[in-house]
Parts: structure tokens; sequence; C-alpha cells
């Protein structure tokens, strides 16, 4: 409470940290929620077309889907060390982990690249004929597959964008060892990303 | 402190917030201010703009419905008609209307804080908001003519059909973004931001009801907008997500939609609950009955709110138990309803009740709200709804409670917020003879509705059966007693405020909540220091004293 009577310029901005933290929460539901519609349908359509889903998942390359995952996993961790970095005071350190999430992140997209490209060539997307001829249960599973794993690359996209402005911040020390409060938000929103890939990964890769 | 804006010194007053020079000038300090109650009137200025097209959409539908067969256009543009009137009511008046209105302009003030708790973010969901009105207002221009869907866009149709689904889904989408921007702004603001002398139960009623509103509108509408975007998708792309052509299921669509889109009734509802409970105790000078009671139905009603939704589909086919179950979620929604409608007829018992307008409105609300309530939880009785489904009975049912409560509460807060926020007066003699003629013609418009759908007349239909032709004959003099009582209302608001006489006056009506202990109009800075909140906003010594010597 004591926060909001401290600073108050003309243009009525404060800082609060816990707000800041607060709000980047109830954002972090909303987008749990938003691909939570869509794991509802998933689960309405997979309890409706148990075996095609099942079929159908066996196209998939695990192989290439776990490593992704680790890939993932990993760059959470280096998210998590560089604010245990700028917590420390050690900016340039910070910065390091900072680029090796994007790096995986970028290479967690490559892999995706390929392995999206690899189903089209096989004739498995949205509208090809050789799709719209198998069974409701493979179109649905499919058309799920790459919305939900289109809309996770895109919110990974979205991610590599914010931890390069995060980057930038921490190099003119704007993100400071005693103001990281943005650099934790963008965290928590790289977390979350990586938390819906480890129910994506699941649920459409380890079904066969 | 940021030294490049300068205050504007007047006679050792500070300057109010329309006076008030900060980095840009002209409209720029309009369109480019973070300050909540620039932005509030920024919202003031284009959700009436779009509710003046959504009244003309609607006008239209009427004026076709007066005579059976075609009377001025085609059923396609009929069609296209009423989609319009019930998107733009829906996304871009009714939700936004009071949250985004006077919960920005209100909100920080009635609980001592000198902005929202993210000013920046609170200016972005403005633009969202224009953006997805400017989508909407794309679908009409742009060949292929707007969607002719209904605002419901139910599969297999949504997909199918020629028109602009796509920059309508997209508007929605946009608009829910929105939404849920300004939801997580108001509850991060009431969580952080109250005084810190302001206790939870010190909160005046209608902040609580904001509150409410506000985590329904973070929970809820991120599913809309997904639905709405696999929707686009399955458009634009051809993937088999609810048309069944491509295996989907359309009621799994429905399920999603209404998921979200009855909470969305409750967006719309509550903020307006929240208005009624600041404005009885108000003029009928009396401290609030059930101050907790009342507070606590709000989030009973959102709570409850959200687990109701497939009552919309009682007939689409569903498991026997599902229907039992979401009648009876539906019943329950009512007690949390009734619970406040008693508390706001008790607060008037004993009360000397003062007639302005902003009571009159309100009054009108009690009674239109219980029609439209009442109306509401006979169709939770699924014998009855499946009796009364798609006709204008439920036409009637809902304009009750959106446009009688919803609406009626938003005009409420008009009449007794405005003079506060321009520091003018409007004339109070042609508000109440405004009053008298959108009352009548409300009734006189969607109480016909109520009677011909239960006698079987079907909504969203273009033609009808020359039994119906009375009603709607009736209904559609009605809409024109409404539209010129809502022109004479919006004449005195926009004369008052050129010619408006000038108030300077803190108190206007003799309110305890903390906005009528601030200058007339709000300064920049809202208070000059932080307020000290000693008891619960709506007490009334004085009449209460007097009460008691009358016993005596």
């Amino acid at each position: 409470m004591t926060t909001q009577a401290q600073v108050h310029s003309t243009e009525h901005v404060h800082r609060d940290d816990v707000g800041a933290r607060l709000g980047m929460w109830l954002f972090l539901f909303t987008e749990l929620i938003l691909f939570g519609g869509m794991f509802l349908v998933y689960s309405v359509y997979r309890f409706t077309h148990q075996a095609e889903f099942h079929i159908a998942a066996k196209e998939l390359n695990t192989l290439v889907g776990t490593f992704n995952t680790m890939v993932l996993l990993t760059s959470s961790m280096t998210m998590a060390l560089s604010i245990v970095a700028i917590q420390r005071n050690n900016k340039r350190l910070s910065m390091f982990f900072q680029f090796l999430t994007i790096l995986l992140a970028v290479f967690f997209l490559v892999n995706k690249f390929f392995e999206w490209s690899a189903e089209i060539h096989h004739g498995i997307y949205p509208g090809s004929e050789t799709l719209l001829n198998e069974k409701s249960g493979k179109i649905l599973f499919f058309g799920l597959y790459y919305v939900m794993t289109g809309l996770h690359g895109l919110h990974v996209i979205v991610g590599i964008i914010l931890i390069s402005v995060m980057m930038r911040f921490t190099s003119k020390g704007v993100v400071k060892h005693d103001d990281y409060i943005k650099l934790e938000n963008t965290g928590l929103y790289w977390h979350l990303v990586d938390i819906i890939w480890i129910f994506l990964f699941p649920l459409f890769y380890l079904i066969t | 402190m940021i030294t490049d804006s300068v205050a504007l010194e007047t006679n050792g007053h500070e300057p109010s917030y329309l006076e008030y020079k900060g980095k840009h000038k002209g409209i720029l300090g309009w369109i480019l201010s973070t300050d909540h109650k620039r932005i509030g009137i920024l919202y003031m200025c284009s959700v009436l703009t779009f509710f003046a097209m959504g009244v003309v959409f609607g006008f239209l539908m009427r004026l076709e419905l007066i005579a059976p067969g075609k009377t001025i256009v085609n059923a396609e543009t009929y069609n296209k008609f009423f989609t319009l009137h019930g998107v733009i009511m829906i996304f871009l008046f009714i939700i936004p209307a009071i949250p985004a209105i006077f919960g920005n302009f209100f909100l920080p003030i009635l609980i001592g804080a000198k902005d929202v708790a993210f000013p920046r973010l609170n200016l972005f969901s403005w633009y969202l908001y224009i953006t997805g009105g400017l989508l909407a207002l794309m679908s009409i221009v742009m060949p292929g003519g707007p969607a002719d869907t209904g605002w419901t866009f139910y599969i297999p149709y949504s997909v199918r059909t020629d028109t602009n689904v796509i920059y309508a889904l997209m508007a929605a989408f946009v608009l829910g973004f929105s939404s849920i921007l300004t939801g997580l702004n108001f509850i991060t603001t009431v969580h952080r931001l109250r005084a810190p002398s302001m206790g939870w139960f010190k909160m005046p009623l209608s902040v609580w009801s904001f509150y409410a509103t506000a985590w329904v509108q973070v929970l809820a509408t991120p599913i809309i907008g997904i639905t709405l975007l696999l929707v686009v998708i399955e458009r634009v792309l051809h993937v088999g997500i609810f048309d069944p052509a491509l295996g989907g299921d359309p009621v799994l669509y429905q399920h999603m939609f209404w998921i979200y889109s009855h909470p969305a009734v409750y967006i719309m509802i509550l903020p307006g609950m929240g208005i009624v409970s600041e404005i009885i105790p108000v003029f009928a000078h009396r401290t609030i009955f059930g101050y907790k009671f009342i507070a606590f139905s709000s989030i009973a009603i959102a709570l409850f709110g959200s687990l109701v939704w497939a009552h919309h589909m009682f007939t689409v086919g569903m498991s026997d138990a599902g229907e039992f179950i979401f009648s009876l979620l539906t019943m329950v929604v009512a007690i949390p309803s009734a619970i406040k409608v008693f508390n706001w007829t008790a607060t008037l018992y004993k009360g000397s009740i003062e007639l302005a307008p902003p009571m009159l409105y309100i009054l009108a609300f009690i009674f239109l709200f219980s029609i439209g309530g009442l109306t509401g939880v006979m169709q939770g009785v699924i014998a009855i709804d499946i009796q009364v489904h798609n006709t204008s009975f439920i036409v009637g049912h809902f304009h009750y409670v959106m446009f009688g409560g919803t609406g009626f509460a938003f005009f409420a807060a008009l009449h007794y917020w405005l003079p506060k926020m321009f520091g003018r007066m409007y004339n109070i003699k042609r508000a109440k003879v405004a009053f008298w003629i959108i009352f009548t013609g409300f009734n006189v418009l969607y109480f016909p509705m109520l009677i011909m759908g239960w006698l079987g007349m079907p909504r969203r239909y273009y033609d009808y059966l020359p039994q119906f032709h009375p009603y709607h004959f009736i209904s559609t003099i009605g809409s024109w007693i409404l539209i010129i009582g809502l022109i004479i209302m919006f004449t005195n608001f926009v004369i008052s405020l050129r010619r408006g006489e000038k108030i300077t006056k803190k108190n206007l009506w003799g309110g305890e909540t903390l906005e009528w202990q601030i200058d007339t109009p709000p300064t920049f800075e809202n208070f000059a220091e932080i307020p000290v909140v000693e008891d619960y906003p709506y007490v009334y010594k004085d009449n209460e004293i007097a009460v008691e010597e009358e016993k005596v």
C-alpha cells in the first residue's frame, strides 16, 4: 500500500512491482484459458474419435518432438538463470543467458519448421486432398495439431521478440539489479510458453 | 517529476483535467493521454457513436417488420441488419459502456487513487476498441457486405456464407482483447491502489461490481477469443474444427460460444447493478440495506453465471442429466440477483425519496429488470424453454434485461455523473420528460414481443403470419417513441455541455462516496492528498436520526 503514495509525477507514473506481477499473472491466466479452450475442443474430439486419434498420432515424429521438449525446457532454465544473474548484479552474464534463451527458441522453431515441412511434403496439411479423404478423426487431429502448435509457435516468436527487447533494456540499464520486474515478467511469459508445450507434447506425440 | 508538463494555475485552484496542459496539445492531448478520466471520455465519445449506429439498425429492422412481407429491404439485408444491430450493441456498446466509460473515469476516484494501475495499457485498450470498431465498420463497406449470421456466428452457416464474416469475427476478437485488458487493469487497481485506509468492506458497491465484472472479463473472454479465431482459421485455411463437412461438431461450437457469451451477460449487467446500488442510497437519503449481501451477491453472480451457459442450448440435443443440471444452476443465479433487488427495495423503504432524473432511471431499472429477470427464470424451466425457444419472447426477455437493465442503468449513470465530469448541469425538467418518453417507448416496443413470442412468433424472421401484425405494428410505433426520447435525452446533454449552468459545487446530489469530495470537474491529480476513509460509504446519519425521532 505504501508504494502508491511514494512517486506521483504529473504523468501518473508510479512503480509497483507487486502490481506489475499481479497484472502479468492475470494475463497468463487469460493465455491459459485461451489454450484451455483448444484443449477442451481436443478432449471432446479425442473422446469421440479415440481410435482415429491414436492412429493419426503415429504419423508424428516422436523423436523430433522429444528433442524439442528438451530444447524448450533448457531455454526455461537459461531464462531463470538470467534473472538470477541480474539479481546478483551481473549484467553481462544475464545478457548471455538471455541470448542463449533466444538461440534455443530459434532452434525450436527451426525444428518445428522441418517437422511441418515433412508433413506437408507427405500431403498432410489443412484442406489437402490426402487429408480430406481420411476419416474425420484424422482430419480433426491434424487440424488441431496445426492450429495448436501453430499458435504455440506464434507465442514462441512473441517470446523471442520480448526477450530481445529485454536484452536491449538490460544493456541500456533499464533492467537492473534493483529493478528487474520487466525481465521477471518476460520470464513468467516464457515459462508459460514452455508449460503449454509440456501439455501439447504428450497429447499429440505420445498417444500412439 | 516530469518538468515539461506545465500546470496551469487559475486563481490558486488546481486546473481541472479538462483544462490541464500536458505534453501534447489539442486533440493529441486527448488521444495520447494516459489520464484515466480522459480515456473515460474517449470511450464515451466512441461508445455513444456506436450506440447511435446500433439504434439506427434496430430502427430499420423494426421498420421492416411494421407490415408482413417486404416493406423497405429484402430478406438478406434484413439478416444483415439484425447481425449488425447485435454485434454493435453487444460488443461495441453494452459490454464496454459502463466499465469502460464510468469504470475508467470513476473507479480510481472511488477508491481514492490517482489513476488505474497500468495507465498506458488503459490507453492501449482504447486503441484496440477503436480497431475492433473499425473492423466491424469495414465489414459493412467491403465487397460481400456485412455478416448475415446473427451475432452468434453459428456453424456451419458462418463458414459457408459469402458475406464478410471474417471482419466481424476479427472485430469481436480484438474487442475481446480490449475488454480483457480493461478487466486486468481494474483487478490490479482494486488490489493495489485503494487508499490505505480503505478496507475491502469500505469500498463503494459499484467498485465491488466493477471488480466482479473484471474477473469475468479476464476469465471468460479468452474462450470466445479462441473460438472465434478457430472459426476464422476454419474459414481461411479449411482446417477441420467445427464444420461437420470436415468432421467437426457444430454443437461443440455452440458450447464454446456460450461458455463466454453467457458470462458476458453478467459482464453487461453487473456494472449496471453497481450503478443502482450507488445511486439508490443517495436519492433515498438512507443507508444502503445489506451492504455485504449486495457485495457478495456480485461475486456470487459472477461465479454461478459462469456455469449456466448451456441453457441457451436446451433444444440442440444434450443429455437429460446435462439439461437438468443447467436448468438448476440457472435457477440458482436468480437468487443473488433477487437478493440485490430485495436490498434495493428495502433501502427505499422509509427513505425520503427524491425523484431526480438518475433516480427515475434507477426505479425504472428495478421494474424492467424484474420483468426481464422473471421471464428469464421462466426460460430456465426446460419445458417452457422448449416452447418459447427461438421466439420473440426471448428477444423481449433479453431486451428487458439488457436494455431495461444495463441500458437504463447507463442512462442513470449519465445523469448522475455527467455534471461531475464536465462541471455543467443539464436541464432537469427536460431530462424528466425524456425519461417518461423513453420509459413509455421501451415498454410499447418490447412488451408486444413477449406476447407474440408466447403465441409463436419466431425470432429473426423477416416475414410473419397476419395474426401477428398488430403486435409488430405496436412494437414498431414503440421504437419511434423510444428514439424520440433518446434524441431528447442526448440533445439535453449536448446543450448542457455548451450552455448548461456552470457548477463548482463538490457534492451535487449529497452522495457519500469519494468522488463527491473532490473538485467539479475533478483536477488532473484527482486528490491533492490521498483521502482517509473512516466508514463504509453509505452512512446517512442525519436521515436515520430523523426517522428515529419520528418513531419516538
